[in-house]
């Protein structure tokens, strides 16, 4: 447990340099911009309680905010995606298989169970985090494009950094 | 009052997640109402974390922004030549002409992809820079100053849903308004062009100088595709920016030193802010 916890932290602070050293400067187009910081939710332990699993959202989102200048909106969107996390791993379930691992992993359950559950998730922060920074429903095409490109392409990072980092154990 | 207790604790996952949403909404509202951003009780942490890694990166752009000094040189040598005649007056690294200062800075931070892009400068209140001073590179205008802490800025780019600037076709002198959708960032729209003037493509578009925020003459862009609407009071056309926002690593900022007469003078008139 103790180990666990200091691996998310570590995994916190990595995903927040990542995103505001390397991943902010990408751009394809200047249009697509990955969130990779997500995936901290995403991997966040099945026996995570309720009111760690929302402030830890809520510090992830806001930290990114701070970086980029942007308050409020990662923040908003971040919480809002870790909200749903309980009800979509829920519906996910079938029977009590999550008792065999400790987080939701490409190894433990399957890549088309964690694609499933991570396209959900992050489509839902990338869906809010678009719509606030636009804060109008002007460009209510451009921005669904937007979210839809780079829910494409932060999956595509989320599950290359499954494969490079959490080896299969079964 | 016990049962209500009760009730907000088996439920306590929701409220705190309303909780949590209001506060972040608290936040986004009150930025975008002030139009600022966090950097006055932050930008001390972030600005030093982002220097330093602006510091390892910018032996890699090193070639561009060596290629934009030069032309900056050439284009201050051509200047000077020209002027040789009239008094002309150095101090460090300002060169003062008329009304204007130019202070030299780095871009540490810098985002294209976004609604609303903003830089972030090396350079602050301790270099004479303050809010709502225009902010300009080798080939034209840049962003806004929106905020200033002790050593760093915030620029408002172009690249700003937000953002306004006032424009002029410098063949004709009309003035229009330039703006950028959020959509391509080599492109912003020119709006409130009077029906009576006909753009063509490669007409050239400079700042207008009515701001008080930038010099006359900056280089904006080119006309890409000029529209001309049936029944509307004024056209609209596309530009081409003529900075690759994409790009830009040194720029300066301009400090109007007339700037608080011109507003005192406005303010007379009753029309001013």
């Amino acid at each position: 447990m103790g180990n666990s916890f200091i691996k998310n932290i570590l995994r916190f602070i990595i995903l927040i340099l990542v995103q505001v050293t390397i991943l902010d400067n990408i751009n394809f187009g200047g249009y697509v911009n990955p969130y990779l910081y997500v995936y901290f939710i995403l991997l966040l332990p099945f026996e995570v309680p309720g009111w760690l699993l929302l402030i830890s959202a809520f510090l992830m989102g806001i930290s990114i905010d701070v970086f980029e200048n942007t308050m409020g909106i990662n923040a908003a969107a971040t919480v809002l995606m870790a909200f749903f996390r309980p009800v979509i791993l829920k519906s996910l379930s079938s029977g009590k298989e999550y008792e065999k691992m400790d987080k939701p992993s490409i190894g433990g359950f399957g890549f088309s169970w964690f694609f499933t559950y991570s396209v959900i998730l992050i489509f839902i922060h990338h869906l809010t985090l678009f719509y606030l920074e636009v804060f109008r429903f002007t460009h209510f095409f451009a921005t669904l494009q937007r979210a839809i490109l780079s829910t494409i392409f932060t999956l595509i990072l989320v599950i290359i950094v499954q494969y490079i980092f959490e080896k299969p154990s079964k | 009052m016990r049962h209500f207790f009760a009730y907000i604790f088996k439920h306590y996952f929701f409220f705190l997640f309303l909780i949590l949403e209001l506060l972040s909404f608290s936040f986004i509202l009150q930025n975008n109402f002030q139009n600022a951003a966090f950097l006055n009780s932050t930008g001390k942490f972030t600005g030093t974390i982002i220097n330093s890694y602006n510091n390892i990166t910018e032996y890699l752009s090193l070639k561009k922004a060596n290629s934009d000094l030069i032309k900056d040189n050439e284009m201050l040598r051509n200047m000077l030549a020209e002027k040789s005649g009239k008094k002309w007056n150095f101090v460090n690294n300002y060169i003062s002409d008329s009304s204007f200062r130019y202070i030299g800075a780095k871009v540490i931070k810098n985002s294209i992809n976004r609604q609303k892009n903003y830089m972030m400068l090396n350079r602050g209140l301790k270099d004479g820079i303050g809010v709502d001073m225009g902010v300009v590179s080798v080939d034209g205008v840049v962003g806004t100053v929106i905020q200033v802490s002790e050593n760093y800025s915030l620029v408002m780019s172009v690249l700003n849903i937000s953002n306004r600037i006032n424009a002029r076709i410098k063949k004709n002198g009309h003035t229009g308004t330039i703006e950028w959708d959020g959509k391509n960032y080599r492109k912003g729209i020119l709006t409130d062009i009077p029906t009576h003037v006909i753009l063509y493509k490669g007409d050239t578009i400079v700042t207008s100088g009515n701001s008080s925020v930038f010099p006359e003459n900056v280089m904006i862009g080119t006309v890409d595709e000029y529209f001309s609407e049936k029944g509307h009071k004024f056209n609209k056309a596309i530009v081409d920016f003529s900075v690759d926002y994409n790009n830009v690593y040194y720029v300066y900022v301009i400090s109007n030193l007339m700037k608080e007469e011109q507003l005192k003078l406005q303010e007379g008139t009753g029309d001013g802010k």
